[in-house]
């Protein structure tokens, strides 16, 4: 360790793997990961969604799993937690709507019509 | 981490827990992961202690923040396909929806106070105590960097100074000025010594501190090196205290090879080594000359005070010693300020304390609170109330520590506060005791502890142990008389008015609380 700015580019680095310990979240993505989600898909749209994260450094947004939440149907689906916003819940998201509801729900704050299957608690 | 991580299991290992198969379970945890296809998503991490201490084996599920306590090697397959493969809380386990780290101070924001989150626990339970960047990740290291880089000593005692630090170890010295001390005196080499001897009963703050962030007890320690002028460390640990030395050793080895440690530190002229040197078990040697002399490969003996450590204190040098949680308050104090540190706490002693907090409780562990929370606030808010009976008394500070019934309640824990009330707030053991406890046979029991422990240099010391308890025995077998109770009154005044060191000063403390607020328990005892 030749000076500090050296010592901070380590920070830097870790810092981000520590985001899941330290970090505010603002947003938590919910994946129903049940054997209907997974049947369906969930987990290639969780994974799309955690690489999204990582691509377009969002450290505030988590994702967490959940089981199966009855409409199996309308799975994979995934709900979406804004703070001081109302709940949203998404039916059929495969990778590309992960995209889509990623780009402009998450980034943007729009809610994503074609995909939404209901709003509130 | 890999990027697809979407969840962190820490297992929190320390020397309580390793008794209770923590390292097993994370194994398991690891191979159940790996069994579910989910050794990418879940990450499962090792960290020092998370808090509780009566709970076996706790785990965190961080984003989560739950906390799971009592889990059995048995117990992790349910764990792992409740909680991760079907996504929801193992309730069977779950102590609480939020980790101590995210609790704590909370509690508190409507005291004058605000929320500043723990100081000195910041990292414990969150990192893992065993890799060198995730401390540097929680800022590590930087303080040293920065006074390195931007202050002369002078500046940084100063700014130890402002912040109205004082010594966690129990008397309650200024830290600042104690610094200021060694810093003035000219002959050299000097010697930064951190005492993590922690004998007093029921006290295991310090291991817990070093168990789960050992690097930040290394850092305070080179800027204090700085401070002084010195260029070497030395922490002289209990010998007991077997994961603490090993997690120290490697944090030594990981902080020089990155050269955070060791010569021309940052690159810049300052050097500072740090050795361990470990205690034989005696609990005289947490006593700073005792420390000393027994570092030198002499017995375990006080010595006379002055010379002040400061000026003469390892092989003849001038020494600077401090406790384990002194140290691990430095960094946070550079980093921050010493206004930040000051607004934490009371007019007379700023920061925070850890406590370990056991007995007739709840919730028994490690928190960490501001200084001014009161004895009502710990049992009820933090250790969550009694677990059975009511409260009778408690003993903070450890067994050399001081004996409060009820009426103390509402006093808050502060070194000002209590000296006010003629205590101490000494090493941060909190012992509460319920109704069922009789006060006789428990002073009667710290009394053979230190009759064990007394060195025998000083014969108040050495012989009014001893004859303190051989008339407590009696007492509680019912063979007293009314004289004895004077006896007792009598030797304790004695020990503590003319004893050598600390030792004997303090330990007819408890005894003499014990006689002014449960007169009663003796007198029912004595022959009529």
């Amino acid at each position: 360790m030749k000076n500090l700015e050296e010592l901070k580019k380590i920070r830097d680095r870790v810092r981000k793997d520590l985001e899941l310990r330290t970090g505010k979240h603002r947003i938590k993505i919910v994946v129903c990961l049940g054997t209907c989600g997974i049947a369906a898909g969930a987990r290639e749209t969780m994974n799309t969604l955690i690489d999204l994260i990582a691509k377009k450094d969002t450290p505030d947004t988590i994702v967490t799993t959940a089981g199966c939440a009855g409409f199996c149907q309308q799975e994979p689906m995934i709900q979406l937690y804004i703070e001081d916003k109302e709940p949203v819940v998404y039916g059929k998201v495969d990778q590309k709507a992960a995209e889509e509801i990623f780009e402009k729900h998450i980034l943007k704050g729009e809610i994503v019509e074609k995909y939404l299957f209901s709003k509130g608690k | 981490m890999s990027k697809r991580s979407i969840a962190q299991v820490l297992v929190g290992i320390d020397g309580n827990t390793v008794l209770f198969g923590a390292r097993k379970i994370k194994t398991k945890l690891i191979t159940e992961m790996h069994k579910h296809g989910l050794s990418e998503q879940v990450q499962v991490i090792e960290t020092g202690s998370i808090g509780p201490a009566n709970q076996g084996v706790i785990i965190g599920v961080y984003p989560a923040g739950e906390m799971y306590g009592n889990i059995t090697e048995e117990e992790v397959v349910e764990f792992v396909q409740e909680r991760f493969v079907k996504g929801r809380p193992y309730k069977k386990l779950l102590l609480s929806e939020k980790l101590p780290a995210g609790i704590d101070l909370t509690a508190y924001d409507s005291r004058k106070t605000q929320y500043l989150g723990r100081i000195v626990l910041d990292n414990c339970g969150k990192i893992n105590p065993e890799d060198i960047e995730e401390y540097i990740g929680m800022r590590g290291y930087e303080a040293l960097g920065i006074i390195l880089k931007e202050k002369t000593s002078e500046e940084v005692i100063k700014i130890v100074r402002d912040s109205g630090l004082k010594g966690r170890g129990g008397a309650g010295f200024p830290t600042g000025l104690k610094w200021s001390f060694t810093a003035k005196v000219k002959d050299t080499p000097k010697y930064v010594i951190c005492n993590a001897d922690e004998g007093e009963p029921g006290t295991f703050k310090d291991r817990l501190i070093m168990e789960g962030d050992p690097h930040k007890v290394l850092e305070g320690m080179a800027i204090c090196g700085y401070a002084i002028g010195a260029n070497t460390g030395y922490i002289y640990i209990r010998g007991e205290y077997q994961l603490s030395i090993q997690r120290l050793e490697k944090a030594i080895k990981d902080a020089e090879k990155l050269g955070l440690l060791g010569e021309n530190i940052f690159g810049t002229d300052f050097d500072f080594q740090v050795k361990i040197k470990i205690g034989a078990g005696s609990y005289v040697c947490g006593e700073e000359t005792a420390l000393l002399t027994s570092m030198e490969g002499f017995r375990g003996e006080p010595r006379f005070k002055p010379p002040f450590p400061a000026e003469s204190g390892f092989l003849a040098k001038p020494t600077n010693i401090n406790n384990v949680e002194t140290f691990a308050n430095i960094a946070p104090i550079i980093l921050n300020g010493a206004e930040w540190f000051k607004k934490l706490g009371t007019e007379s002693s700023s920061g925070t304390k850890v406590y370990t907090v056991l007995g007739h409780i709840k919730r028994s562990g490690l928190i960490e609170v501001p200084m001014g929370v009161t004895l009502r606030e710990i049992i009820y808010d933090y250790a969550g109330g009694m677990s059975s009976g009511n409260f009778k008394m408690t003993q903070i500070g450890g067994t050399a520590g001081n004996l409060l019934s009820s009426e103390f309640l509402d006093v808050p824990l502060d070194f000002q506060s209590l000296k006010e009330v003629g205590y101490s707030l000494g090493s941060g053991a909190v012992l509460i005791m319920n109704e069922t406890v009789s006060v006789v046979d428990f002073i009667k029991c710290c009394m053979k502890f230190f009759v064990h422990e007394s060195c025998g240099k000083c014969t108040p010391c050495r012989e009014g142990t001893r004859y303190a308890y051989e008339i407590l025995d009696k007492i509680s077998l019912g063979k007293g008389k009314a004289d004895d109770i004077e006896s007792l009154k009598l030797l304790g005044e004695s020990m503590k008015d003319s004893s050598f060191c600390p030792f004997g000063q303090s330990a007819p403390n408890s005894l003499l609380n014990s006689l002014s607020l449960f007169p009663e328990e003796y007198n029912n005892l004595l022959i009529k």
